[in-house]
């Protein structure tokens, strides 16, 4: 990444986790409402931010709810009438609220939520599995992975900027890996209030805002009259959002500096010349980047693309990036038991996206980092020998590895 | 009443010449002949007016009331979910609040009204109204209480008369009575565990008259976050005919079963004192018999009923509202 930026855009350094990353970009975004239910380990966030509104560092309205549903219906509600709010959750408490989750999307309803991704129960584990956040890949979310303190920052930033758009109005779900982002420490550079005023409008909910000044109905009974016709308009919404993705990453590279390169949607790693590639979300992109170097350092070449947007899909970027290479070894820190292949989440979504090209390169698969297991260097040198392996033999497309397993 | 109009300073609707003639729920709607949970939603929003912003929970009051393009609502209206009746509630009163303490919209009252079904409010959507009634939000959340999950086929909730009839209670070969809970205590439930609530009330949409109206009036001027918890006779789903719907109510509540009363500030005030020592009851048999949901009941199963109603109203610490029994002891 660049790191020349204009003088006077950042206003201090601190060490912060994931999480106070994550409540300094809400204080930068003068968020209105907030909800907060503790679930480990999101929950952190809201510590954050609670401290915040209690040293006076933002105007918000602050509610403690009574569960997830009612903390995710009391943001879609805030929303409804203008407000930018925020809430989060992680694991089963984002399962609870789900039905909250889906009619902030089919409302249209630009709320941010982080999810600090957490295992399912059960059993317990307090450890990152990606599943709590995929479910939502279907109902019109904006989802996005961050790897990195500053990321989640100034993702909270763009995340308004793009959901709260009028072509777009999607709910935006930030995700972070639990543990390895929500509560690691960075060194974060804080932009100052005045660089941020002057990327991030306030926000106009227009024509579909709740006041009694604007008497609308919103949300009544359609059924088969109408349904079909709102589920294409939510369609074309998500669509537009690939478009408003990339402006928005140039508006703010443009008040920043070069902080994003194109395409936005995923980040690549040393791919120049690579035959190999490993593609993965999240935190896992360390592990991963280090066994980049020792190869190459071998002679390897091998590279890694990290996937930020999965919703909406970057299909026709990726497809161009991925082709490129003679194999690809797709990371899944998510389980979709009885799905094609026993693959993971993003494996359907890669090899999907790959498939009408017609030398397409081998994808294989690795299920890793269940439950907050750690995904070693080694495990990562690991996938990048199975998939050189697979660029080599094409009895090897589509093959799953449970990598860091007990078996 | 007398001693709590006196602390509670509000517009009040002295006759029936005074109710608003302005109508702001409208023609739309596609609910049934005789529907008192129509009445509800026609008469909170006529004592309210039209600087309201209103959320409705899935229930009939959704699904027959609000089809797209056909809205009966002239005030904003939204959906909110089954369980989101509190949360609904909180999220616009909160998003108003923070526009207006940053001056991104002008400074001025504007009521935020909630209405969910017993089956919503009452059992799924508890909990977001116990959390809606610790803020310290102006809100009110009004219960629509027509016994049953109306809008999917009549199915019993937690506020089913006992031994009534439902879809998911039907009487069978082996067993009559299929429904064998007790009316659940909503309202007194969260008057006793809210103590900062300053309003709670039942009502019955057409009796006595203006009462509902008022108590509507009452809520929004008496602030914070108050609930109101309205008796709804259902032609269809109690199995009477539509001209009987008025009757209905004024019998339930005469017979005692369905108590009216608000409590403001701690203050119990009953509408209709049900007590043997005031106005009585009348036998919970003349309100039973006149619906088909209740037709299979023998003469012991009434019996029960009439025992349930008199151990409320001759037993309970607070009648009707309360049910705690005896003198206070302290243990040994």
């Amino acid at each position: 990444m660049a790191v020349a930026q204009p003088v006077g855009v950042y206003e201090r350094e601190d060490l912060l986790t994931g999480c106070q990353a994550v409540a300094e970009g809400i204080r930068l975004a003068n968020v209105d409402v907030i909800a907060a239910y503790p679930i480990r380990p999101y929950t952190e966030v809201m510590d954050a931010i609670s401290k915040i509104i209690a040293d006076g560092k933002l105007v918000a309205e602050y509610i403690v709810a009574d569960s997830e549903h009612s903390q995710f219906e009391i943001v879609k509600h805030a929303a409804s009438v203008g407000a930018r709010a925020f809430a989060g959750s992680s694991g089963t408490g984002w399962m609870y609220g789900f039905e909250a989750l889906v009619v902030t999307a089919t409302d249209r309803l630009p709320v941010l939520f982080l999810v600090g991704n957490r295992a399912l129960d059960d059993p317990g584990a307090f450890g990152v599995e990606h599943n709590d956040a995929l479910a939502i890949r279907d109902m019109g979310w904006l989802l996005c992975w961050v790897a990195t303190a500053q990321e989640a920052l100034e993702h909270v930033l763009l995340g308004y900027r793009i959901a709260e758009d009028k072509h777009v109005r999607m709910p935006m779900a930030l995700a972070m890996d639990g543990a390895f982002l929500t509560h690691s420490q960075h060194i974060v550079r804080i932009p100052s209030q005045e660089a941020v005023n002057r990327f991030l409008p306030p926000f106009d909910l227009g024509e579909r805002r709740l006041h009694p000044d604007n008497p609308v109905s919103i949300a009544p009974q359609v059924n088969e009259d109408w349904v079909m016709e709102i589920r294409r308009q939510n369609w074309e919404a998500a669509r537009r959002a690939r478009r408003v993705i990339a402006t928005a990453y140039e508006e703010f590279n443009q008040v920043f500096g070069q902080r994003y390169r194109p395409p936005y949607y995923f980040e690549e790693f040393l791919t120049d010349d690579a035959e190999v590639v490993l593609i993965g979300m999240g935190t896992v992109a360390m592990p991963a980047r280090t066994a980049v170097r020792r190869l190459r350092e071998q002679g390897h070449r091998v590279g890694y693309v990290n996937l930020r947007w999965f919703r909406p899909f970057p299909t026709e970027e990726l497809r161009e990036s991925l082709r490129r290479f003679r194999a690809v070894g797709v990371i899944d820190r998510d389980f979709a038991h009885g799905a094609p292949d026993d693959g993971g989440v993003l494996l359907h979504e890669v090899r999907s996206c790959l498939y009408p090209v017609r030398e397409r390169p081998a994808v294989v698969n690795f299920i890793t980092g269940l439950g907050g297991r750690d995904v070693s260097i080694q495990d990562a040198i690991r996938m990048f020998e199975i998939t050189q392996e697979a660029a080599r033999e094409d009895r090897l497309d589509g093959f799953v590895t449970w990598v860091g397993v007990r078996e | 009443m007398a001693t709590a109009d006196k602390v509670l300073v509000y517009d009040r609707i002295k006759g029936v010449k005074q109710i608003p003639l302005e109508e702001f729920y409208t023609s739309g709607h596609r609910t049934c002949q005789g529907c008192e949970s129509a009445t509800v939603m026609r008469q909170f929003i006529k004592a309210a007016g039209p600087r309201t912003v209103v959320a409705g929970s899935t229930g009939c009051m959704y699904v027959a009331n609000t089809s797209y393009m056909t809205t009966p609502w002239i005030v904003p209206w939204m959906h909110t979910q089954l369980g989101a009746g509190g949360s609904s509630a909180v999220g616009m009163a909160a998003g108003l609040r923070a526009l207006m303490r940053k001056n991104r919209i002008p400074q001025e009252k504007i009521n935020v009204i909630s209405f969910c079904g017993d089956l919503g409010g009452g059992d799924m959507g508890l909990s977001g109204i116990s959390g809606a009634l610790q803020t310290d939000y102006d809100l009110l959340i009004i219960m629509y209480d027509n016994e049953s999950a109306a809008n999917t086929d009549i199915q019993a909730t937690g506020l089913t008369t006992w031994g009534a009839q439902t879809t998911f209670s039907p009487v069978g070969k082996v067993e009559r009575i299929m429904h064998r809970r007790w009316k659940k205590n909503v309202a007194a439930m969260l008057a006793v565990g809210h103590p900062n609530c300053r309003y709670v009330a039942t009502a019955c949409a057409t009796f006595p008259p203006l009462d509902f109206l008022n108590k509507v009036r009452k809520a929004l001027s008496i602030g914070g976050p108050t609930f109101i918890h309205t008796y709804d006779p259902c032609p269809k789903g109690w199995d009477f005919h539509p001209r009987y719907s008025h009757e209905l109510g004024e019998l339930g509540v005469r017979s005692g079963l369905l108590p009216l009363y608000e409590i403001i500030d701690g203050e119990v005030v009953y509408t209709y004192d049900a007590r043997k020592t005031a106005k009585g009851r009348i036998p919970v048999r003349e309100y039973l018999t006149r619906q088909g949901r209740f037709a299979h009941l023998t003469e012991e199963d009434i019996a029960h009923i009439q025992r349930m109603v008199d151990q409320m109203w001759d037993e309970w610490e607070v009648p009707g509202v309360a049910p705690f029994r005896g003198t206070l002891k302290v243990s040994a």
